[in-house]
């Protein structure tokens, strides 16, 4: 039904524009501003040996997988590689058939085969640690904007109302919706809603924010306002930032490091420049020529 | 027989009283049903060992059982037991909870109807189960419940016409009493049912307002 131009073509060669809301500080991620990430040594995202199988299929192949603090990671690949399975289990929506995921030093998943799966209390600590943001928003219809953005942070964080209701406001103004505050999810447009989606996320103070193709639920002239965002985002803070996109251009411009999955495995990872310009495996080649040729 | 005004007249007050009983009934019954059926719908959605499955067995058992004989073995052998309450009492209770299984039906449509994608939120957000249940599933589910509770609630008020046969003096029993008194039953009968029908009808028509004012938003 809609054009099928470019999407994200509107915006994406536009320069930075500054976060409304002021400076760029700590608010965000809780974390000190400056440059460099503080790494007290080793990566805040790690898979080792994980393997996810729906019956014969085996979605995740024994995968090894790091992130270090503030690096903004872009995953790329063919459907139904397994990008979206990585984020799930991360976010503990999904549980991983072998293996371990540590985030932040914490253990969020330690399974051998077989394992029945249960929910610990390490697993629903370590988990607050990352947010997510989905394809399809997963706002709650009935609540307003702000609303939405202060129901974790007061009954999850402990955060008295006034408090959360400030800090939701300034999220709002940080995505540009300032004034859509009282405007409940149906009232809201596509990309209006991906933000107040993603302000949501922020209140808790994610140290590394989820993106499952924030933007493919979306109409193309609504892609730009969202990845505008996400752009402010990745220059402005040092949170680890995990996302998995069809959006090549955006990939290439905000990302620190892309990795290439295929059938449930990484098989090239390296700087944007390297996977765009000059990518070493014959199957990141053949992926990206099959998807940059539309 | 031929209708006779005068007594038709005469026994106007004593059919109002027993169709206020009969509201009384109906909104008591609807109010533990209501309360009742949500608690089995989501008891069987939380899939609790034993708790669960004895749940769901007690909805099928209600729902496969006449509401008739439900109230004749509460009123009449549960009294051998022990257990007697008034006939008013026991048809209010008998009546709600059989309909409480009919909702449970409604509402557990209701909370499947609820996108996975919010429960995948309110994980993403760290909500707690109780949290999750109580501010984003249920106000959701409950919403499409709506017009179905004042379509049960109407059916209910028909219905409760069975709860003479355990002596509860509402409005059918009252008409056939009339009847076994006077020995006319065209007026009495004839009234209650107009009477069912007075309240019924106009309940219908809210009852769609608020189908269409509920319906899914989208
Ligand atoms: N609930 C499930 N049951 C069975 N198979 C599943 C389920 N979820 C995912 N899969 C399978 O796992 C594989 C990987 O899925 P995943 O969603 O991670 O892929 P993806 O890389 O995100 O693809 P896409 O680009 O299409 O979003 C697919 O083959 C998919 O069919
Ligand atoms: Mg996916």
């Amino acid at each position: 039904m809609h054009p099928s131009n470019d999407p994200g073509s509107a915006d994406a060669g536009r320069p930075d524009a500054p976060l409304p809301g002021g400076p760029r500080t700590d608010r965000i991620t809780g974390l000190p501003t400056g440059s460099a990430p503080i790494v007290a040594g080793g990566p805040i995202v790690a898979f080792d040996n994980v393997s996810k199988n729906w019956g014969d299929n085996q979605v995740l192949k024994a995968l090894n997988f790091n992130v270090n603090p503030g690096e903004k990671v872009s995953i790329i690949g063919p459907s139904g590689s397994g990008k979206t399975t990585i984020l799930r289990i991360l976010m503990t929506l999904e549980s991983p058939t072998e293996g371990q995921v540590h985030v932040d030093g914490d253990v969020l998943w330690n399974v051998k085969h077989g394992d029945k799966i249960r929910e610990t209390k390490v697993m629903r600590a370590t988990r607050r640690k990352i947010g997510m943001v989905f394809q399809g928003f997963n706002l709650f219809p009935h609540m307003t904007a702000l609303e939405n953005i202060i129901e974790a942070p007061v009954h999850v964080l402990g955060m008295n109302k006034a408090e959360a209701r400030d800090r939701a406001a300034e999220l709002l103004q940080l995505v540009g919706l300032g004034a859509h505050m009282n405007h409940t999810p149906p009232q809201l447009s596509g990309g209006q809603q991906q933000r107040v989606a993603i302000a949501r996320a922020l209140a808790m103070r994610p140290k590394v924010l989820l993106f499952d193709e924030p933007t493919s639920a979306l109409d193309p002239e609504l892609i730009g306002e969202v990845l505008n965002v996400i752009r402010n985002l990745a220059n402005s803070t040092d949170m680890t930032m995990l996302m998995v996109t069809h959006e090549m251009r955006f990939a290439e411009e905000i990302s620190d490091r892309v990795v290439m999955f295929d059938h449930g495995s990484a098989v090239e990872s390296g700087p944007p420049e390297q996977i765009f310009k000059n990518p070493q495996e014959e199957r990141t080649r053949a992926f990206l020529q099959a998807v940059l040729k539309h | 027989m031929i209708w006779d005004n005068a007594f038709a007249i005469s026994i106007i007050p004593m059919l109002l009283k027993g169709l206020w009983v009969t509201i009384q009934l109906t909104l008591l019954g609807t109010l533990i049903a209501a309360v009742l059926g949500l608690v089995a719908a989501v008891i069987r959605r939380l899939n609790i060992p034993v708790v669960s499955p004895l749940v769901s067995f007690m909805v099928i058992f209600i729902r496969g059982t006449p509401l008739l004989i439900q109230a004749y073995v509460a009123f009449f052998v549960l009294p051998i037991y022990g257990i007697s309450f008034n006939a008013f009492t026991t048809g209010v209770v008998i009546i709600g909870i059989n309909y409480s299984a009919y909702m449970a039906e409604v509402y557990r449509s209701g909370i499947q109807g609820v996108s996975v994608g919010q429960w995948e939120a309110a994980t993403a957000l760290s909500l707690p189960t109780v949290r999750t249940w109580c501010r984003v599933i249920l106000p959701q589910a409950v919403r499409t419940v709506i017009p179905m509770l004042g379509n049960y609630l109407i059916q209910m008020f028909k219905d409760s016409a069975v709860l003479s046969a355990i002596t509860v003096v509402e409005l059918m029993a009252t008409a056939q009493s009339i009847g076994t008194s006077t020995y006319r039953y065209l007026e009495p009968l004839t009234m209650a049912g107009a009477l069912f029908l007075l309240v019924s009808y106009p309940a219908s028509r809210l009852v769609n307002k608020l189908e269409r004012r509920y319906a899914p938003k989208q």
